[in-house]
């Protein structure tokens, strides 16, 4: 996850689209709905994605990223929308004449072929000679080095093999859109950690747009160029990980997306420079000033727990608390606090175990907490 | 660990209840005796016997012709079938359509001969077809109720297919026809030759259906050998009968390798 406190360098504007309000999208979801039934699986999603892009839909299981996703393979029809992709309408056109590919969650790799005749299906099938496609599936299996195994059946593969036939099957024809549906999900952590550069590698080589299904969200921030959370068949915040991870815009996302201490307050003082908000838990708490809010409404404080600070000292930050440590996680690079307050309330703080060497903090200890005003995020809803 | 008789001697008694006459049939069809149940020492002239008679030899044909062509058609309606019943989903009359398809598993063969012969009789009245009884007759019977073990068989199969892989197929640009020829049919196949074979054995073995159905000049093997049996057991019926268990045995086990291999693969492939 992202822990940098750095301001972020500029990139070059051509390499943001999605910044860029005269820019084009490749793919235009517009008002696309589906029902099953009486069950509103995809409700009225707008969405635009552009040229080169890794999109992530990041979702909990039955928030509807995948039918989605299927919607833009063909396999779905919408209820009600449109889906442009480079400036076509895709609606009435059958999975099989799309110019999109996809990778399914199984993998889906046909048993009774071998990896290679597997790889050069979707090539016979638009009418390459045969010698032309075994070529071009050797290409790609070279690309996600499989080379050695394309005599072999599917059964004979291991679960990470079978994972890149499949992605190579969906790369041959070159699609204009790549779709991906929970790619790494069969695959245990350690491979899936190697495995997510090497997407993203294969995705750099080709610069063919994907779009990735996925409800892992720390896959989403690793591989995304941007992600779309998606809840109840709707998108809830679009936006590329560091927004999403930073700046969520609503408790849930900042839920959803690692780990958060939500605080329930009023706004208490606004001036131009600082506001104060009145928490139960914490009681008046500083923070930068938010725009739009009234004096009086509930708002929501969003504090990361990599935001927060121990110490045995008093600090000198406006926000500092007293607490009890009541548990020590180390994780490694990391340790994970569990701080009870003074008004009963638990807390969780992320320090890095290095930070920590000099002033070391332990269990059943009274420690300082403390943020910054700009560490807390206010959410209205 | 020790383990007890007990089971061992049960599971003997079983196989010895089960068995036992079966052994016999074979043994005593290497009987040089006349008389069925004086041992006389070895011999294979009743197979000889066997093949100079022929009555039987026909019989074998007619009945090798009829397990044939109904197995074959028993095949294509139950795979037919199946897809309606695993594919379409819920649609009216799918309930009535599985318990049709089905209802020839459990029903009384007297009482599908019977109604089978009841239908021919009249359709040939009104509509004069068919013409008379005979093999044909007999193909169609034997198609209407080994098609409800094809049907079950080939039902799970396509259950148990992952539909990913027809849809991967049309991703990559199939149609809906080049689909079914390139991915279901070879994923499902092991189902259909298993269900052939089981058909085909179920075919030659009918009896009773055969005999309502049956018209003149169409005796099958078994309705022979009951006729013969009735006028006294003769060991060329042994020798015969021997025949028929080993073909039966034969495809009831490839059958069985078949479906086993298929799930063991399967299994591996997760």
């Amino acid at each position: 996850m992202n822990q940098q406190r750095s301001a972020t360098r500029p990139l070059a504007a051509d390499t943001r689209p999605w910044r860029d309000p005269a820019a084009r999208p490749f793919l235009s979801i517009r008002g696309v709905t589906k029902q099953f039934g009486l069950f509103t699986a995809v409700d009225g999603i707008d969405l635009d994605i552009f040229r080169g892009e890794l999109f992530c839909l990041l979702g909990a299981s039955g928030c509807g990223k995948s039918t989605l996703l299927r919607m833009l393979a063909g396999f779905e029809v919408p209820t009600a929308g449109e889906i442009l992709l480079d400036g076509q309408d895709m609606s009435t056109v059958p999975p099989h004449r799309r110019p999109t590919n996809m990778m399914f969650q199984s993998y889906a790799l046909f048993p009774h072929m071998t990896v290679e005749k597997n790889v050069m299906y979707g090539l016979l099938r638009e009418g390459m000679a045969r010698a032309a496609a075994r070529d071009r599936a050797q290409d790609m299996l070279r690309l996600v080095k499989l080379e050695k195994f394309g005599g072999r059946k599917p059964h004979q593969l291991s679960g990470g093999q079978r994972q890149r036939v499949a992605l190579a099957r969906a790369l041959v024809k070159q699609p204009k859109l790549l779709l991906l549906d929970e790619p790494l999900g069969a695959l245990d952590k350690k491979l899936r950690e190697e495995t997510q550069f090497e997407l993203v590698r294969i995705q750099e080589t080709l610069g063919t747009t994907f779009i990735v299904v996925t409800h892992d969200q720390e896959e989403a921030m690793t591989i995304a160029t941007r992600i779309g959370v998606m809840r109840d068949g709707g998108l809830v915040q679009v936006g590329e990980p560091r927004e999403i991870y930073e700046a969520p815009e609503t408790r849930f996302v900042a839920d959803f997306i690692g780990s958060v201490n939500l605080f329930e307050g009023q706004v208490d003082a606004a001036a131009p420079d600082a506001m104060r908000v009145l928490t139960r838990d914490l009681g008046p708490v500083t923070l930068r000033p938010v725009p739009g809010l009234t004096l009086g409404q509930t708002v929501w404080i969003a504090l990361r727990p990599e935001r927060l600070a121990l110490s045995h000292a008093e600090p000198t930050a406006p926000n500092r608390f007293r607490a009890l440590v009541e548990d020590v996680g180390y994780m490694g690079q990391l340790s994970i606090y569990r701080l009870r307050l003074r008004g009963g309330r638990l807390v969780q703080a992320t320090l890095s175990s290095r930070s920590m060497e000099d002033d070391p903090i332990s269990w059943d200890e009274e420690v300082w907490v403390s943020f910054a005003p700009t560490a807390g995020r206010v959410l209205t809803e | 660990m020790k383990r007890g008789w007990t089971l061992p001697i049960l599971a003997l008694l079983g196989f010895v209840f089960l068995y036992a006459p079966i052994v016999a049939l074979v043994v005593f069809s290497f009987n040089e005796s006349r008389l069925v149940t004086v041992w006389a020492g070895f011999s294979t002239r009743w197979y000889v016997a066997l093949f100079n008679d022929r009555q039987i030899l026909q019989a074998a044909w007619i009945s090798l012709q009829v397990a044939v062509a109904s197995a074959t058609l028993a095949t294509v309606f139950g795979v037919l079938a199946a897809f309606v019943l695993a594919r379409l989903g819920r649609f009216r009359g799918r309930l009535l359509l599985t318990g049709m398809t089905t209802a020839p598993l459990v029903m009384p063969e007297v009482i599908t001969g019977l109604s089978l012969l009841l239908l021919f009789v009249a359709m040939e009245q009104v509509l004069g077809w068919p013409g008379g009884r005979g093999m044909g007759t007999i193909i169609i019977a034997h198609t209407t109720f080994c098609l409800a073990f094809v049907a079950v068989i080939a039902q799970s199969r396509l259950r148990d297919m992952d539909e990913s892989l027809e849809e991967a197929a049309r991703d990559l640009g199939a149609g809906p026809v080049r689909v079914f020829f390139d991915i279901t049919l070879p994923v499902i196949a092991p189902a259909i030759v298993a269900g052939w074979l089981l058909a085909f054995t179920l075919s030659l073995d009918d009896l009773v259906i055969a005999s309502f159905v049956s018209g003149p000049g169409a005796s099958t093997l078994p309705m022979v050998v009951f006729s013969k049996v009735r006028l006294g057991v003769s060991p060329d019926v042994n020798a015969l009968a021997t025949i028929i268990i080993a073909v039966v045995a034969l495809s009831i086990a490839t059958a069985g390798v078949i479906l086993y291999r298929q799930n063991k693969r399967r299994a591996q492939g997760r």
